[in-house]
């Protein structure tokens, strides 16, 4: 009730002088205004910085097995094949950081053939339903992506990218046209949006991806060593070479173990073992989460005791993430200096217009005194007239800068994200400019002596 | 003889130039009886307004005694005197001092912001409704000072000057920007309202015509009283 009287008096008060009102509010629109541009534009451009990182997987995690040692001979990384497709099915049961997860082969240097056209993609990728999920690959261009059954059948189905499409499909839809890749017989169910180029500069685009299953059965003459594109490279020059239309069971997809690596692994490395496991975090924020799930996940998977070295080893991007952080850190504290800057200003100029408006109302304030106003229900009538008026120019001001971003938005076409944070903080800003900067004139204005003020021309 | 409502004894005041001290008031010895009209009179600078902030608790003494209602008032923090202000006295200026670009009405309503016991805003309104009929500008309830006389000016003073149902009103030199027809009329009123009413009014003023209508008088000069309490005619 009190707090009611006191701002319908300020506001009675602003009213009286509506021009030098608005003029003083004028600095604090003009702030708060530049704060929610600059922050809104930030947003937007951080957030499309981040859409962009995570397009290229901020948040993907690859597992590989880890060196092994037989009789203190180290066989480097990946020297034995421990990963299973049931460490696949775990970690994708039981870490709840992970959205997606996949077993993943590729292979260079297989060519593909198309009617009378052939092209060389730069990697033959595969992997499980979850695959495009965990690269991000969104929704195909055209047709669809392969299915857990078509995974499961290990069917002869490919999605392509868009170069892959140019060079051997010109001026066609691909969808349901045949492909041959080292001479198996597959079918395009599905085109890959447009990527472009990775950070290394590798076109994303060049690229098919198939089932890992039919990758490990039927392109793979082993699952153990297919990453490598040096003996990638013979097996795609050789047309005769009948194993890759048959796969046969040869004696290299089945390791022979001694009986010394018999006991030491739990899990007998078997055909089906894969060598690598691609996952993906829910967020960028969750991979520390994700990591530390699919470790515990797999240590007890893989019968590991406490103070064990892992089998396995998980890498994700987070230098990128590290870096993104930092850049988009920097930013928002420019933002932030320029909106401190800009509110500063306001500020000044409130208090610059307080300082006048008390001189000018000497009088009246000496009268209020000599009708019984006490100097501290003076000091609360100024502060709540800047408060109020710095209030309504926070106000207008969120008003006039969300119009900004809008016509930024849809002038020049920069992303804009709306900040709420930043509403509120300008709200927030606002008043406390309006008590700070509105302090030293009120309390000048309180200190007053009646008789001098009542005499003030 | 019933306690006088004010009563001062020895009364001083000194301002502080430099490292000199001024004396203004120089020892006031003075009676003021409720339901008086007294007018102070004197030459300007001789302390009478100095006399009447004091006395209107506007500023304090420097030596000497002042007692409201046989009570010692003399040191008072500035708060206490405001809240006195708030509750017993009414001031009628020279200039008026209404706020510019404000009804009447509003102006009126004013000092009861600062009441402590504060009755609904309809009952306020009424009441300052009614003030303003008492002074003859119930027609101009909605008018800015701009628009007034300085008559009708000093009219809402004297009804904002009354709002607080006030037992003393101080009246310094209230007909000082006045015609003389404006004058009379404003004097009469004050007059009326000392009679009817019962309003103890204080009038500080520099010219004879207009303590002609107090009941009595004190002259100050040169921070004394000179002239004793007597009717002049």
């Amino acid at each position: 009730m009190f707090l009611l009287a006191q701002i319908g008096s300020a506001f009675v008060s602003l009213r009286r002088n509506v021009l030098r009102s608005l003029l003083t509010m004028l600095g604090i629109v003009i702030g708060v205004a530049v704060v929610i541009t600059m922050m809104e534009i930030g947003a937007g451009a951080s957030k499309s910085i981040q859409a962009s990182i995570s397009n290229m997987g901020t948040n993907v995690l690859m597992i590989w097995p880890w060196a092994t040692k037989t009789a203190g001979i180290s066989s480097g990384s990946g020297g034995a094949v421990t990963l299973t497709e049931e460490d696949c099915a775990a970690i994708r049961a039981e870490c709840l950081a992970v959205e997606a997860v996949t077993p993943s082969l590729s292979r260079r240097g297989i060519q593909a053939i198309a009617g009378n056209r052939n092209w060389t993609p730069f990697t033959v990728y595969s992997g499980n339903e979850d695959y495009f999920t965990v690269q991000s690959w969104g929704t195909p261009d055209s047709g669809r992506y392969f299915t857990a059954r078509e995974v499961r059948t290990a069917a002869c189905v490919a999605v392509i990218g868009q170069t892959v499409k140019r060079e051997l499909f010109p001026n066609e839809d691909p969808v349901g046209k045949d492909l041959r890749l080292n001479s198996v017989l597959f079918r395009v169910i599905g085109v890959l949006p447009i990527k472009g180029a990775n950070m290394m500069g590798m076109d994303q685009d060049d690229t098919v991806i198939v089932p890992w299953t039919t990758m490990r059965n039927r392109l793979s003459r082993s699952g153990g060593s297919a990453t490598g594109a040096s003996g990638a490279s013979s097996s795609s020059s050789t047309e005769s070479d009948t194993s890759d239309v048959y796969p046969a069971v040869s004696a290299s997809t089945y390791p022979e173990q001694d009986s010394v690596q018999a006991e030491n692994y739990l899990l007998p490395v078997r055909f089906n073992n894969i060598n690598q496991i691609t996952a993906s975090a829910k967020t960028a924020e969750q991979v520390p989460d994700a990591i530390e799930q699919i470790t515990e996940v797999l240590r007890r998977r893989h019968g590991i005791q406490p103070g064990e070295e892992d089998d396995f080893v998980i890498r994700d991007m987070s230098e990128m993430l590290k870096t993104m952080t930092a850049t988009s850190g920097l930013m928002t504290s420019l933002l932030l200096i320029v909106a401190l800057l800009s509110l500063v200003v306001g500020g000044v100029g409130i208090m610059n217009i307080m300082l006048v408006s008390v001189t000018e109302r000497t009088r009246e304030i000496g009268l209020r005194m000599a009708v019984g106003a006490r100097g501290s229900r003076i000091l609360t009538q100024f502060l709540t007239e800047s408060v109020l008026l710095c209030l309504l120019g926070g106000l207008v001001g969120i008003g006039v800068g969300r119009l900004a971003s809008t016509i930024i938005a849809n002038v020049l076409g920069w992303p804009v994200s709306v900040s709420l944070g930043a509403i509120l903080i300008s709200a927030g800003v606002s008043a406390a400019i309006g008590v700070v900067f509105g302090f030293y004139p009120a309390w000048r204005a309180s200190r007053l002596n009646p008789i001098d003020a009542l005499r003030h021309e | 003889m019933a306690t006088p409502l004010i009563e001062l004894r020895g009364l001083e005041k000194a301002y502080r130039l430099g490292d000199v001290d001024v004396p203004v008031l120089k020892g006031i010895d003075m009676e003021i009886h409720e339901g008086t009209l007294l007018a102070l009179m004197g030459p300007s600078g001789g302390g009478k307004s100095t006399l009447m902030n004091i006395l209107g608790f506007l500023d304090v003494s420097t030596g000497g005694q002042y007692l409201l209602d046989g009570r010692d008032v003399t040191t008072l923090s500035a708060n206490a005197r405001a809240d006195l202000r708030n509750e017993r006295i009414g001031f009628v200026f020279q200039n008026f001092n209404l706020l510019a670009r404000t009804s009447a009405l509003k102006n009126v309503l004013m000092p009861l912001e600062y009441a402590k016991h504060r009755k609904s805003a309809r009952e306020e309104r009424a009441w300052a409704e009614s003030l303003l009929q008492r002074v003859g500008l119930g027609e101009r309830m909605d008018y800015q000072p701009s628009q007034m006389s300085g008559g009708q000016q000093q009219r809402v003073a004297i009804a904002r000057a009354l709002v607080n149902r006030p037992k003393i009103l101080f009246a310094d030199e209230p007909t000082g920007n006045l015609d003389s027809k404006t004058s009379e009329e404003v004097l009469r009123m004050f007059q009326e309202l000392n009679e009817q009413e019962g309003i103890t009014i204080v009038l500080v003023t520099h010219s004879a015509e207009v303590g002609a209508f107090a009941k009595e008088a004190y002259h100050i000069k040169d921070g004394l009283i000179v002239g004793g309490t007597y009717t002049e005619k």
